[in-house]
């Protein structure tokens, strides 16, 4: 299953200490109520944000607990790593715990680049207290002498938004603080700690495919991510991070030749991690270099072992950098496969042509406009090449090209 | 089970046809929905149903299943449904502890070069199972083998002989011995002329040599719609014992959140 409808019994409602009213509207459901998730208007579904919030209404509202998202990799890896780091800095700020897993660069690294969350400005109420009788010293500094209409309303103050909330925004031109980063709990599989245990096998998988697979059950098992598991605890998200599996750094040989011996450790480890998911609150997020995979069939079946698949396609270093109607974006998104889990038909987003731009405060992904052809330039070179048929057309008299480009 | 379909195939749940190989081919597209109705189907028919979920969860089905109108824990406690949740009974091959080994119709992860044979007894067991299994419980009918998805054997290692020879020994056993049905998925990728994808074509190229139906589901060749989900071909292979020459015939799709509807081509509600 990919997330479970009815389960451990209600961890009791955090109330917000904010609330203005004390309505509270009593939920006699037996839906999880995990902080930083969210059922899905379709069908029920525990979703999670991607903490990309336009790729999150792309998807049909979050990433489904149990599922796993792959990103097939921009020819540079720059933006399908921001993505991956949307996606880490989320699960820190919703406080899900996390597994980050590569083989090229140290996980701390990837760690210490999350981009820093935006702060609310978040009233807080001042407490309600006896009116004062006497001004104190401090109070006379406090009081507004201009706008002393303002004097009674609650002092604001930029904290850290609660993670009540689903989908948060990020400033990519900060990093995350230290303290932030450290506070949530991560896992760390880094290929190179692990050597290779060259046990007999004949299994198609590769040992590197391997030890990540056992030690992602090892922490799931370990740490109480299993839904059938009955935890007296409060119940957590396990967020995953995969990066650029399928290279050559794991030992696969998929991105280097044409007939890779290892055709099928990729997808196996894939099933595996399916089979994983399924059974526990977790989400993954893989990214693949599919640029460097020359068999298409093989990146198909990769993608069909995986729930969503969207890829990613940047300008940089192409010559669409330049083209005009490519000007307001950074690359183009394709989604490849949307998934329907636990019902029978699945919700494609509305539009297939999507481009994506990352600003300072915000990834967004929207439709491909071009922009309007303005340039004068147009009709003045259909008027330079005409003159050829203007001639021949007065001397055949019916021809009807010169009458193509009317000018008024 | 959609109505549509059933009167596409000319099968209802009272009167179905016994003997058959069904094989579903989806080319990069999803036609899974076709399988959740074969299951729900055969359930309604009061058939003893072997289901190979390879690709997805019991939940995933059950949740589809329930809204189609049958429930699968039912009919697997009453005994007509013998489910083989492969993603369940994978994780314990594929990462292997000392002392706790898997069911044994999957050790073929383990080691592919060993073919498929464990699989195909348990197809047998629950299958086959001669009046002796059912004891005192009622009298379900023909045995039928549902395969959801057959080229995921393919991901896993396994080579196309080994699948071609474990369908045609379920073929033998199932639709010719115990004269019941044979529902397969094959998925595919590219295009026929495409040699990247050689193990699928030849896969589905060997079934449809075998099989007395074929279902191909494909996206529309124009592209993405979202009122038309893709086009299904039905063919029969084998001459209908009537004498109807109706060979193939071509639909278009739309699933929905409770069924499918097909239509002819043209003759979509979006459109007319």
């Amino acid at each position: 299953m990919a997330a479970p409808m009815s389960g451990v019994g209600n961890p009791g409602v955090k109330s917000s200490s904010f609330n203005s009213t004390s309505f509270q509207k009593k939920t006699r459901s037996k839906l999880l109520s995990i902080p930083g998730t969210r059922p899905s208007v379709q069908n029920g579904q525990l979703l999670v944000s991607t903490g990309v919030t336009s790729l999150d209404f792309l998807l049909g509202g979050g990433l489904a607990v149990g599922a796993v998202l792959l990103i097939e990799e921009d020819r540079y890896d720059s933006y399908s790593r921001m993505i991956l780091k949307y996606f880490l800095a989320e699960g820190v700020v919703c406080q899900h715990e996390l597994f980050l897993a590569s083989a090229q660069d140290s996980p701390d690294d990837i760690l210490k680049e999350l981009p820093s969350p935006i702060m609310d400005d978040v009233a807080i109420p001042k407490p309600m207290e006896q009116p004062r009788l006497s001004s104190d010293p401090q109070d006379s500094l406090e009081a507004m002498k201009i706008a002393w209409r303002y004097q009674n309303l609650p002092k604001v103050q930029s904290t850290l938004t609660s993670s009540s909330r689903f989908g948060h925004y990020y400033d990519v031109s900060k990093t995350m603080e230290a303290e932030i980063q450290q506070a949530a709990k991560c896992h760390r599989f880094y290929l190179p700690d692990h050597p290779n245990q060259t046990a007999p096998t004949h299994s198609p998988m590769l040992e590197s495919y391997s030890a990540l697979l056992k030690s992602l059950q090892e922490v799931i098992q370990k740490e109480g991510f299993e839904v059938a598991a009955s935890s007296s605890k409060s119940r957590n998200i396990l967020r995953i991070g995969l990066h650029s599996l399928g290279s050559s750094l794991w030992g696969d040989d998929l991105c280097c030749c044409d007939n890779p011996k290892h055709a099928h450790a990729l997808t196996t480890f894939l099933y595996g991690l399916r089979a994983l998911l399924r059974s526990s609150l977790a989400v993954a997020v893989v990214t693949v270099p599919s640029h460097l995979i020359q068999n298409r069939a093989l990146m198909g079946r990769i993608a069909k072992l995986c729930d969503t698949a969207i890829a990613l396609e940047s300008f940089k270093g192409s010559e669409m950098e330049t083209n005009p109607l490519y000007k307001d974006y950074h690359g183009l998104l394709h989604v490849r496969q949307v998934p329907h889990l636990n019902c029978l038909a699945s919700q494609f987003p509305d539009h297939r042509d999507l481009a994506f731009k990352l600003k300072r405060k915000q990834f967004s992904i929207e439709r491909l406009h071009l922009p309007p052809d303005l340039s004068e330039t147009v009709s003045r070179v259909s008027r330079v090449e005409l003159p050829g048929a203007a001639s021949t057309a007065s001397v055949c008299g019916l021809s009807t090209s010169a009458n193509k480009h009317l000018d008024f | 089970m959609f109505t549509e379909l059933n009167s596409i195939l000319n099968t209802s749940p009272d009167k179905i046809t016994q003997g058959e190989l069904i094989v579903i081919s989806e080319r990069r597209c999803d036609a899974s929905f076709l399988i959740h109705h074969f299951l729900s189907f055969y359930l309604r028919a009061r058939c003893k149903v072997c289901f190979l979920g390879l690709v997805q969860s019991f939940s995933h089905y059950s949740a589809v299943s329930q809204r189609l109108g049958v429930s699968l824990v039912q009919a697997k406690e009453k005994g007509q449904l013998v489910f083989l949740e492969g993603l369940q009974e994978s994780i314990a091959h594929l990462i292997p502890h000392e002392g706790k080994a898997g069911s044994d119709a999957l050790n073929f992860i383990r080691d592919p070069t060993r073919g498929l044979q464990s699989l195909f007894e348990l197809v047998r067991d629950s299958c086959g199972g001669p009046a002796a299994a059912l004891g005192p419980e009622e009298e379900w009918g023909a045995p039928v083998l549902l395969v959801d998805d057959l080229s995921v054997l393919l991901s896993l290692g396994v080579s196309v002989g080994a699948v071609l020879d474990f369908s045609h020994y379920c073929r033998a056993t199932v639709c010719s011995q115990l004269q019941g049905n044979v529902v397969t998925l094959v998925h595919c990728e590219e295009e026929e002329d495409d040699a990247d994808d050689e193990g699928a074509e030849q896969l589905l190229r060997g079934l449809t040599h075998q099989c007395t139906l074929t279902l191909q589901v494909q996206g529309l060749p124009t592209g993405y719609c979202r009122d038309i989900h893709g086009q299904m071909e039905v063919c029969w292979t084998r001459r209908q014992p009537d004498g109807q020459q109706r060979l193939k015939k071509l639909f278009q799709y739309k699933v929905y959140d409770k069924g499918a509807s097909f239509f002819a081509r043209g003759t979509s509600s979006a459109v007319l």
